[in-house]
């Protein structure tokens, strides 16, 4: 049989294949952050590995000294306490300027990258991004261009059987990590979001870009990205927002500044509008949408149903219902 | 000896007021069997919390969603802390005060003896309510226990419970921190100076003015939440004209305190324990009521750093990103203070001093990664994510709940006057040690590659740490059965107890019988050199 000849090697290879197709996301025992595809995420990053190294090494001295202490200080090998040794004012100076020393060492470079990340000056183009109820809107602000973003159906459908083997999902690389519209973004472009939510606080994330912004309603939060490297990102909500909080990802398809004008003039043409207020699906949503067993849960519970893709309703009605 | 003046009130109990069993466990005022009281329902709760967390690693040890549904989830990761912090390490710690605070300072009870009693029992109460709610139409509350709105807002009955719940719970807190307050500052024996006293009661002092000054706010903040949703008000609705942010300024203010007060405590514990079983005094006691002190202080004034990524003006961010770094410094200091407490003593490991080890080892790694998490460009990669998870699990578990059990084996001679088996504690404390990093160390990896918190359900990428992580919470879910056992076992089985069983213990509490006579120091005792920790040193 031919799978006999695999080697244990290969098959491991074969196991991280697909994710290689999420390119620049996370991996199978992933241990560290990591360094992203922007300014941010690099700072992010070496403000980590500064920390990091601080606290490693700090740890390292204090857990040798304790070690060596109840090595060398056993009462079983007849060690004698030296019960005078109580206090020392000078130790105690020392091990409270030092550490000051070493925050101010971390405090520097961090307050100089986070007045970095803050500056949304001289962008080139806004994206608002809302937040809702289980799904994410982008539009083009300026360009009458919105994209409804929502889980995509093959992941929608994969969560919803409570007997997903395991090969189902391997099958599926960008489980619960896709969407039906990813957000596209040209790369070498300094882009500022505006980031807001019609019902609930939710929080925008993408990893590979080094920053989360949470989506709160009512108000307008900023942020800005410059993505140097083409490619696929993805995140996903990072505040609980009700129950599909972990089913409402998010998708970056950072991609050349050509190729992203092209794509928005095919989304003017394409008429994309942003939603009327009303907030109906948009024409041409045609998918198939199988009854969501959490809405018969919600109906047998006596909850309000509420349907999973859905586009939420307006704010304060949806606060006050209950 | 001052063990004579100290139980002349033992022939007391020889012919003692026979209480009914209703009138001694419901209708209490003592200190010790309210300190019993409050010690076994943090037990229960614990248990119940960690059901619920065995309900959530079960449901994460695989990709997929195969045993609870998404609503659910969210009911036990809100319970699950709600039961935890109100439930388990809370009520401990009063437990732990109860017992011990009036011992320690030759006290014969508390100062409010029947006010502390309906401080118990008003928990029991509290928490069917809160846990009824699981079985109301609906659910229970599943926005976490931080209850941000509008999320909150959405649940139905069971915000209104919860908010009912907590109030009780803060009520309770509030009046036992008034009478901790009011004992050790109106009922030390004469020459238990401030500055002489045990630094466990130290650290109750300062949590207890912790506990007064923000339980009232939690309550303001839950109450506007209530208003909110069946008052029209708009406190936190935009629509309205309010603020969803505010409430998690005001939530925070509490919030933050609310860690300390859930850690001062371990302090004081790991701070008596550590020098008797290295048979040398604490090292830097002043330094020790300072560090601890400042961080209080400090504790008011860096709650915005659970809130990073809220959208706060810059100036905001810069001022909490260093005020919460600063906490770093006096909680070093005490570290460092343990660590030479051990240096040049005569070290011996019972469990109680395993336990206080396993303390500052790995309440230490917890540490390194709150000071990470203030870093905060760092931040916002980790924030809402496990990184967070794994840090607060490392300071509430392996700190607060492991200076609990450190302390509960200590004390568990002088309360019962049984000593535990020894090799059968030592299992459980490295038993425990091995499923506690299995559960939570690989937590800090799923937060740096990416995983939220809060999710049911994850990405095949993040299978393998979830799995790790899910086979030491099943294995942690053993000890608290296991540390019943050995407990149990040694109430019938144990070797009888001296005063002292430790050695080189010193503080009042041993100058007492094992087991504690129901009224100790009806007289105030005579100090005499020795009695005291840190009675005769002349700083």
């Amino acid at each position: 049989m031919r799978q006999a000849r695999f080697s244990r090697w290969g098959l491991a290879v074969l196991a991280w294949l697909p994710f290689a197709a999420l390119a620049a996301g996370p991996s199978p025992w992933q241990l560290n952050m990591g360094r992203g595809v922007t300014e941010s995420s690099r700072h992010a990053y070496d403000a980590h590995m500064l920390a990091l190294i601080i606290c490693v090494v700090i740890g390292a001295v204090v857990f040798a000294a304790m070690g060596y202490a109840m090595f060398k200080f056993r009462h079983s090998k007849g060690a004698v306490p030296d019960t005078s040794f109580t206090h020392s004012t000078k130790l105690e100076v020392l091990w409270t300027v030092v550490p000051v020393i070493l925050l101010v060492i971390m405090a520097v470079p961090a307050t100089a990258k986070l007045i970095a990340m803050y500056d949304t000056r001289d962008s080139q183009m806004t994206v608002k991004v809302t937040g809702a109820q289980w799904l994410w809107k982008y539009e083009y602000l300026g360009e009458n261009v919105e994209i409804v973003s929502r889980l995509d159906n093959e992941s929608n459908r994969l969560r919803q059987d409570p007997h997903v083997t395991r090969a189902q999902l391997d099958a599926h690389p960008s489980y619960l990590l896709d969407v039906d519209n990813p957000l596209v973004l040209p790369v070498n472009t300094k882009i500022r979001f505006v980031i807001t939510a019609d019902d609930v606080i939710h929080s925008w994330w993408v990893p590979a870009l080094g920053w989360k912004q949470d989506a709160i309603p009512g108000l307008i939060n900023e942020a800005w990205t410059d993505i140097k490297e083409p490619g696929i990102y993805r995140g996903q909500c990072a505040e609980l927002c009700g129950k599909d909080h972990a089913f409402m990802p998010i998708v970056v398809k950072a991609v050349p500044q050509e190729e992203f004008a092209v794509w928005l003039a095919s989304q003017k043409a394409a008429g994309s509008a942003p939603d009327a207020p009303s907030q109906i699906p948009g024409q041409g949503d045609t998918r198939e949408r199988s009854v969501d067993p959490d809405m018969i849960d919600d109906v047998q519970e006596g909850e309000e149903p509420t349907a999973p893709q859905a586009p939420a309703a307006a704010p304060a009605d949806a606060a006050s219902a209950g | 000896m001052s063990t004579h003046t100290a139980t002349a009130d033992h022939h007391h109990d020889a012919h003692d007021h026979r209480q009914s069993f209703v009138d001694r466990w419901f209708f209490s005022t003592n200190h010790k069997d309210i300190g019993t009281l409050y010690l076994l329902f943090s037990f229960v709760m614990f248990i119940i919390g960690a059901a619920m967390s065995v309900v959530i690693r079960l449901e994460l040890a695989v990709p997929g969603l195969q045993h609870v549904s998404p609503h659910f989830f969210n009911q036990m990761t809100t319970m699950h802390a709600l039961v935890m912090i109100f439930g388990g390490v809370m009520p401990a710690f009063v437990g732990l005060a109860n017992w011990m605070i009036p011992l320690q300072i030759g006290a014969p009870d508390m100062a409010l003896p029947r006010m502390n009693n309906w401080s118990f029992w008003i928990l029991p109460f509290a928490f069917a309510m809160l846990l009824m709610t699981l079985f109301l139409p609906g659910g229970g509350p599943g926005g976490g226990w931080t209850l941000y709105p509008p999320l909150s807002l959405q649940f139905g009955q069971a915000t209104a419970f919860t908010i009912f719940a907590i109030h009780m719970m803060g009520i309770s807190s509030i009046m036992g921190a008034i009478n901790v307050i009011a004992t050790i500052l109106n009922m030390r024996a004469p020459g238990i100076d401030l500055l002489k006293m045990p630094i466990f009661c130290w650290t109750w002092l300062i949590t207890a003015f912790l506990l007064i000054a923000v339980m009232p706010v939690l309550a303001g903040a839950v109450t506007m939440l209530l208003t909110d949703k069946f008052f029209a008000t708009s406190f936190f609705n935009a629509a309205g004209g309010g603020d969803p942010v505010m409430y998690q300024h005001i939530f925070w203010f509490f919030g933050h305190p609310e860690v300390y007060i859930m850690i001062l405590p371990a302090f004081g514990v790991v701070s008596e324990i550590i020098p008797t079983f290295s048979r040398k005094p604490l090292f830097g006691y002043q330094a020790m009521v300072y560090a601890t002190a400042a961080i209080a202080f400090l504790s008011f004034i860096v709650w915005a750093h659970h809130m990073f990524t809220v959208g706060m003006p810059l100036g905001g961010e810069i001022y909490f990103m260093f005020a919460t770094m600063l906490i770093a410094i006096p909680t070093g200091v005490k570290v460092f203070n343990w660590v030479t407490t051990m240096w040049r003593g005569s070290i011996s490991f019972e469990a109680p001093m395993l336990w206080s080890i396993a303390f500052v080892i790995l309440f230490s790694i917890g540490g390194f990664s709150g000071l990470m998490l203030a870093i905060v460009p760092a931040d916002f990669q980790y924030h809402d994510t496990y990184f967070v998870v794994a840090h607060f699990h490392y300071v509430l578990v392996t700190g607060a709940l492991f200076g609990i059990i450190a302390a509960v084996y200590y004390w568990w001679p002088k309360w019962t006057g049984r000593m535990y088996n020894e090799t059968a504690a030592k299992f459980h404390f490295w038993w425990t040690m091995v499923f506690v990093n299995l559960l939570f160390f690989p937590q800090h990896f799923l937060g740096l590659a990416g995983m939220p918190r809060r999710i049911p359900d994850y990405n095949v990428v993040f299978a393998d740490w979830n799995l790790v992580s899910s086979i030491g919470a099943f294995g942690m879910f053993v000890t608290p059965f296991l540390m019943f056992g050995i407990l149990f076992h040694s109430l019938k089985k144990g070797a009888i107890a001296p005063a002292r069983p430790w050695e080189s213990a010193r503080g009042l509490e041993w100058t007492v019988p094992s087991p504690a006579p129901h009224h100790t120091f009806a007289t105030p005792p005579v100090i005499r050199d020795g009695d005291l920790a840190h009675g005769d040193v002349s700083h």
